[in-house]
């Protein structure tokens, strides 16, 4: 389906691609031989040594963006910088998101304002701005990264599957209205994928999830990657307003 | 091609406005053609023709030619009288 110059010549910008399926997703793209846009909000050295390490490996010019998903104006300021870079944006990859499990009645108010901040809201900025940029070319494909909870809910999740199922409604309201001008969005709706995010469960809670994927495996952040390179690619030309799961059959 | 020009033109191409009609007197949704998606398609243009990006405030704020006249002038620095 795809070949090492997949990507040649796009340029791609993943939010939250120092770790896990964000990551997997940016070395994926550069492989494929696009430009790629890391971001985290962590370490700006951080940011900065893994476009330095694509740009090596891939041979594409790829640069990072500091930037906290939560901060309006630094969202902005991403895209000011890809613009200045690159003067076009081809490929959106919505995946910075966080998990702060919690049962109904102990849900700290910050938690539900951060997890829609970061998983839900900044989605809808960066669409906004690179919708924009997109518009120039007449193409362009938005990925967001979903989730299987948002399908599906999960006890001790209410505001992340909340979070994750608008995902799910904006990717679906996105590419009505974007459809006539080229630019397809579609989501990715991951099931149990081994991230540091993931490792982070107790182990009996990570056994119990294990047990309930019919494939018997925990999904590699790869096995999402390729589903992202598809969507990105040419090969999805005439696919938007999808839902794609990568869950290897999981049963929640 | 001045800065006047440019814009003059991303309107008179993107809106289909003939060179009779004062661009002066275009206003969102008062002059025919200027709806939303064409909206999008002008802020395109106008972005395309100056190298620029506009902030998301400025195209929900561009109500008509002479107030993207002001906003191009004021926060891009391109010469265009009010």
């Amino acid at each position: 389906m795809t070949s090492t110059s997949t990507l040649s010549g796009r340029v791609a910008y993943v939010t939250g691609s120092t770790r896990g399926i964000g990551n997997a997703i940016a070395r994926l793209f550069a492989s494929h031989g696009a430009a790629v846009v890391v971001n985290g909000r962590q370490s700006a050295a951080a940011i900065a040594a893994l476009a330095e390490e694509l740009t090596a490996e891939a041979g594409s010019p790829c640069i990072g963006v500091h930037a906290d998903q939560r901060d309006p104006e630094a969202v902005k300021q991403a895209y000011a910088k890809i613009f200045s870079t690159y003067g076009r944006l081809d490929i959106l990859v919505n995946n910075a998101g966080i998990l702060e499990d919690a049962l109904l009645g102990m849900i700290p108010e910050t938690s539900i304002g951060d997890t829609f901040d970061v998983n839900a809201i900044a989605l809808i900025r960066n669409m906004q701005i690179a919708a924009r940029l997109m518009r120039r070319g007449r193409a362009g494909s938005i990925i967001n990264i979903s989730s299987i909870m948002g399908i599906h809910g999960n006890p001790g999740e209410v505001v992340y599957a909340a979070s994750k199922a608008a995902v799910i409604g904006m990717t679906k309201a996105a590419a009505k209205e974007l459809a006539p001008t080229g630019i397809r969005v579609n989501a990715i709706a991951p099931g149990f994928i081994d991230t540091d995010m993931t490792r982070s469960i107790p182990r009996a809670a990570f056994e119990e999830r294990l047990a309930s994927i019919g494939m018997g495996r925990i999904g590699r952040p790869e096995d999402v990657a390729t589903v992202a390179l598809f969507l990105a690619s040419d090969a999805a030309s005439y696919v938007t307003g999808q839902v794609i799961g990568v869950d290897g059959s999981m049963v929640v | 091609m001045t800065d006047s020009e440019k814009l003059d033109r991303a309107f008179r191409t993107t809106l289909g406005l003939m060179d009779e009609v004062d661009l002066g007197e275009t206003a969102y949704g008062r002059t025919d053609g200027w709806d939303s998606i064409a909206h999008m398609q002008l802020v395109a243009a106008i972005e395309t023709a100056f190298g620029i990006m506009m902030d998301t405030e400025d195209v929900v704020a561009m109500s008509s030619y002479r107030v993207a006249r002001r906003i191009l002038r004021d926060n891009h620095d391109l010469d265009l009288d009010a």
